[in-house]
Formats: structure tokens, sequence, C-alpha cells
């Protein structure tokens, strides 16, 4: 097995093969569920109000990867979604874009060509998704595909069957080649945390994401209840915080799936600034994988400087 | 006679089907007319009145989809609960307007008529409003009265029963939902209407009623932007045109109705056709 970057000898060790990454993830202390979803939920009640609250909804909007994962997906369908990540609110120019456009790889072309020259980055899922369920040398030309047409993210599937299995030499191969078939492009790795079932395989499925070069480890892909959760993302949050403590490396996390309000998306913020740092306040370190969520952002934003109510009749129609 | 505790009844807010109380977590003392103590009510804050206005513009698409046939099957079951209900009614009638007994009868015994007189427009509002129009054209054109959405119904401030349903019962008759904020000093019947709705086939959501402080509440209605409408009934006069000016900034219908409206008289279709949009389609023909 080949660790992707130099890594400290602890963690160099824990990927020298397979039975030493297995001691390594089972060796990582176990996750306090109740503390957790404890914690999180205390989190979700700070207030967050005025000034900070506009701050925190402009934050959340600069940091939503505007996705559209349908399989009714039209080319216009995906153009409109360019055109709303660059001016979310063609009435107020100073609405922040969004961080990214996430669609399928046939898609990346459309979505590319619009929004060349915007810095905004186009992501393309990939891998099989959502299943992940399909043989390796498809998972690779599904990747490269993705990347050629101009994909400058990409997100992974992990083969949760495997993961859960045991077999996390054959998910590290994987997220290794994955990560060498995206050349430039940044990986985001999708751990589906609603099929992991207990928190320490989110914390496990984590380490193995980072240890195998990640650049993001992402919940899910959208397609499978639960999606992300408070509790879930917190678990997240406190690996790529340790991750840095022993790297230096920053990494980021991605919650997608179920996050569809202001308030949930203010309460992600705080457990980011809680739990990993405030450095994590960053669109390239902390995203939302989202589609309706946006359009609350844009109506909680006219809300907070109309001084009155908005409705959905002020935003688009996706 | 024991000496049995009664149990006392917490009256709460009724939103999207359910029972919540204040967001705010404050409530106020209610009085009947003599000013004796009879209950606490939730005082409703502007995140109420927020929290209604999603649940009714949720509730709209099926309400306003409905067939008008349906919507009034449905009336008139409140109309049976309503009765089945009138001792209580008449009771709290008869505390919160200081009434005589015979008095608040005949005023429930109205309002219950009233609400089945509303039933019985549903499905004859758009014969009545609708039209096919003669155009120079090889056109059919036909216009027909469709349900505007929201509507913010400030409930008289007197009539605590008969009133309330007269200005309910035309709004959610042609197809709109509402978010109601009761008579601020008599808002015990309409939280009893409110159970009555909730056991009548009526959706959640529908009908919203919010009890609370009407100044500090409507003009958080007024101004809000997924409210289609706005009902002036119950408005102070102090703070009508203010209500207006803002309802101005969102395009809203507004019921500007005269100022201590007599509800016991038999209505027109005038509130009726207060919240309805006119759709007109022409359709090619001849071909």
């Amino acid at each position: 097995m080949a660790a992707p970057t130099t890594l400290p000898s602890a963690l160099a060790d824990a990927v020298r093969d397979e039975s030493s990454l297995r001691r390594f993830l089972h060796g990582l202390p176990g996750v306090d569920q109740v503390g957790v979803e404890q914690r999180a939920a205390g989190l979700g009640t700070r207030s967050i109000k005025k000034a900070a609250k506009l701050h925190a909804i402009d934050l959340a909007i600069s940091m939503v990867d505007l996705t559209t994962l349908e399989g009714a997906d039209t080319h216009g369908k995906v153009r409109s979604l360019a055109a709303k990540a660059k001016r979310p609110d063609p009435e107020r120019p100073d609405v922040p874009k969004v961080a990214a456009v996430c669609v399928y790889p046939d898609m990346v072309k459309t979505a590319a060509d619009d929004l060349v020259g915007t810095g905004i980055n186009v992501a393309s899922v990939a891998t099989a998704f959502p299943s992940g369920r399909s043989t390796m040398d498809i998972k690779l030309a599904d990747t490269r595909f993705a990347v050629e047409q101009g994909a400058s993210e990409v997100d992974m599937v992990i083969d949760r069957g495997a993961f859960l299995s045991g077999r996390y030499g054959q998910v590290f191969e994987e997220i290794v080649k994955i990560k060498e078939a995206c050349g430039d492009a940044h990986l985001k790795v999708i751990l589906e945390t609603g099929e992991l079932v207990t928190y320490d395989n989110v914390r496990r499925a984590s380490w193995l994401a980072l240890l195998a070069g990640g650049d993001f480890i992402k919940t899910s892909t959208g397609k499978v209840q639960p999606a992300a959760t408070l509790p879930v993302t917190h678990v997240m949050l406190q690996a790529v915080r340790d991750w840095k403590q022993q790297t230096g490396e920053l990494r980021g996390v991605k919650p997608a799936g179920g996050i569809r309000t202001t308030k949930d998306a203010i309460k992600y913020l705080v457990a980011v600034h809680e739990v990993a740092g405030r450095e994590w306040l960053d669109p390239n370190l902390f995203r939302f994988g989202a589609s309706t969520l946006l359009n609350d952002l844009l109506m909680q934003r006219r809300t907070q400087l109309d001084g009155h109510y908005s409705g959905p009749d002020y935003v688009t129609v996706d | 006679m024991s000496d049995r505790i009664t149990v006392a009844k917490t009256y709460k807010l009724y939103i999207g089907g359910k029972f919540p109380r204040s967001e705010s977590g404050r409530s106020y003392p209610v009085s009947d007319s003599k000013g004796t103590f009879l209950a606490n009510a939730a005082q409703g804050s502007r995140k109420d009145a927020r929290d209604a206005v999603s649940a009714a513009r949720k509730a709209f698409g099926g309400w306003s989809g409905a067939t008008a046939y349906n919507r009034g099957q449905v009336l008139y079951r409140v109309a049976e609960v309503l009765e089945g209900r009138r001792e209580q009614f008449v009771t709290e009638v008869a505390a919160s307007e200081g009434v005589a007994l015979k008095k608040a009868q005949t005023l429930v015994d109205t309002a219950i008529d009233r609400w089945v007189w509303y039933a019985g427009w549903t499905d004859k509002i758009a014969a009545v409003l609708g039209s096919s129009n003669p155009v120079a054209g090889p056109y059919f054109s036909f216009s027909t009265p469709e349900p505007t959405g929201v509507v913010a119904v400030l409930a008289p401030q007197q009539s605590s029963l008969l009133g309330l349903i007269s200005v309910i019962a035309p709004v959610i008759a042609s197809g709109n939902t509402c978010v109601v904020i009761t008579s601020q000093d008599r808002p015990l019947p309409a939280i009893t209407l409110s159970e009555v709705l909730a056991t009548s086939d009526v959706p959640g959501g529908v009908v919203n009623i919010v009890t609370g402080r009407t100044a500090e509440i409507a003009p958080w209605l007024a101004s809000h932007g997924d409210v289609n409408a706005l009902d002036l009934t119950g408005a102070p006069a102090d703070i009508r045109a203010d209500l207006e000016r803002s309802a101005a900034g969102t395009v809203k219908r507004v019921l500007r109705n005269k100022q201590n409206e007599d509800f016991t008289a038999t209505p027109d279709m005038s509130r009726l056709r207060a919240y309805l949009e006119t759709k007109t389609v022409w359709h090619p023909m001849g071909v």
C-alpha cells in the first residue's frame, strides 16, 4: 500500500499494510454516542442574531455546492443552475456567489462552459454514484471522464459493502487510485454515513479517507436517509481537526443532504467553529451540499435586510 | 356535590393542525365582560405568525386544488361538529361578550347557519363570478375565479364567534388558506373553534389561529412577503393606515370593511369576492 503523502511515522505505519491499517482504525478511540449527540444539540441552541446572522448567511451562501443530481436533469436545468450560482439573487448584486456547482459527469461540460472565469468550481460525482457498485475500471473511467470534461472537484463514493465487511485495504486502494485519476482536481470522499450505522464507523471511515488522500470528507450522497446530521458532522470535524494536529495539513468537510433551512446551516457553522476551529469557516474547507438551502438563505437574507418576512415568490423556482 | 377539582384547560395556538404554545412562552389573562378572570391564553409573537404563514402556504396547494364540491362537504362537516359543541360555545360567548344566555344562543345559532351559508357557496362561486367572454376573434375566452393564496385575517374585536366565523368562512370557502389573529380580549371561542376544525376533516394549516395582541402581530403579517391578502376587520383604528401602507409594499389584496360591521345581518358576496383572482383563458377555436 502506498501512502499518498509523506506522513508522520505513526500514520505512515498505519498505511504500511492492510493489517496495520485495521489495527490503526480499530485503535481509534470510540465515539461517545450520548456525548456527541448532546454536544451537537447543545451547540445547536446558540442564538445567532442581527449582524452575526447576516454574516453567517453570506458565509453559508459562499459555501454552498449547488447540486442537481436527478435522473431527470437536462442541460437547460444545469445552465439555469449555473446562472443561479453566479448571481444567486439577481436583484442584489452584493450576494456572494456559491462555491461550486455539483452535477453528474455528463453534465460537467455544460456547467463548466457556463462557469468559465467566474471562480466557481464544477464538482462532479463519479465512481458509479450513488451506490458505488461497479468495477474499479469503470470507476476510474468515470472519474477520468469527469475531469476531462472540466470538473475541478470530484465527489467519489466509497464501497460501503467492502468497508462494512472490514476490507479496509480495498477501500483505501480505491481512494488512492481515484485520487491519482483526479490529477489536479480536488477529491471529496463520500462516506455515506447513513449506511455506516455507528459513529465509530464514521470515525474510522473519516480517518481512512484522510489517510488515503481525500481532500474533503463528505457525509452523504443525499440519496440515503438519514443524510447529513449534526452529530455525524461533529465526528467528521473532529477527524479533520485531529488530522491537522498530527500532520499540519488542512482537510475539508462537506455535509450534504437534508440541510434545508438557514437555521440548520447556522447550526453547522457553529459546530465548525467550535469543533474544528475558525480557520475551517472557509469555502475551501467547509461546504454545504444542497439545492433547496440556497433559496432559504436568500429569503432569510432578504428578511434581515428588508425588515420584514420574505417569501418564495421572491426567489427562483428550481 | 363532590369536592372534585375541575380540570382547567390550557388555551393554546392552532398552527398547522397542531396546538403549540406560543414560541415566546408568553401568555395573558383573559377576563369576562365584568373583569372576572376566565383563563390564560397564549400570547402569540411574530414568530408564531411566521410559522402560521408557512403552515398556511404548505396547506394551500392541497386545499385550493380540492374540488369545490369536496370543500363544501368539509365545511358542512365543520357545521355538524359546531352543532355538537353548541352548549360550550353558548357558555363561552355569553361569558366573553357579556350577553344573556338567550342572546348567546341566538348568536351561536346564527354563526353555525353562517358557516353553512358559506359552505353552500363553494361550488357556486365559479358559476356566479366566472364568465365566458364575447371576444372579436376566433377564440373561446373564459374567466374563472381562483383563490389568491394565504390570507391574513384580523378577526373582529367585539363579535367573538359570529364575527370570527363571518370572516374565516368566506376565506376558506373559495380555496384560500388563512392565518387568523383573534379578538384580543375575547379569544376563547376562537380556540374552541380551532378544536372543532381540528376534528372535522379540515386539513391542518388551512386555518391557523393565533391569539395575542393584534397591534403587535398585525404589522408582521401586513408586511410578510408570503401573505397574499389582508383583512383589516379587527385592526385597531390607529394602525390601519400603517397596515395598508406596508401591505402595499408586497401588493396584497386588502379588505377595508366599514368599522363596526353588523355580523347578524345576512352577508352578501363581498367577502367571498375579496380574496379571488380572475384567470382568463383564450382558447383557439374553429380549427
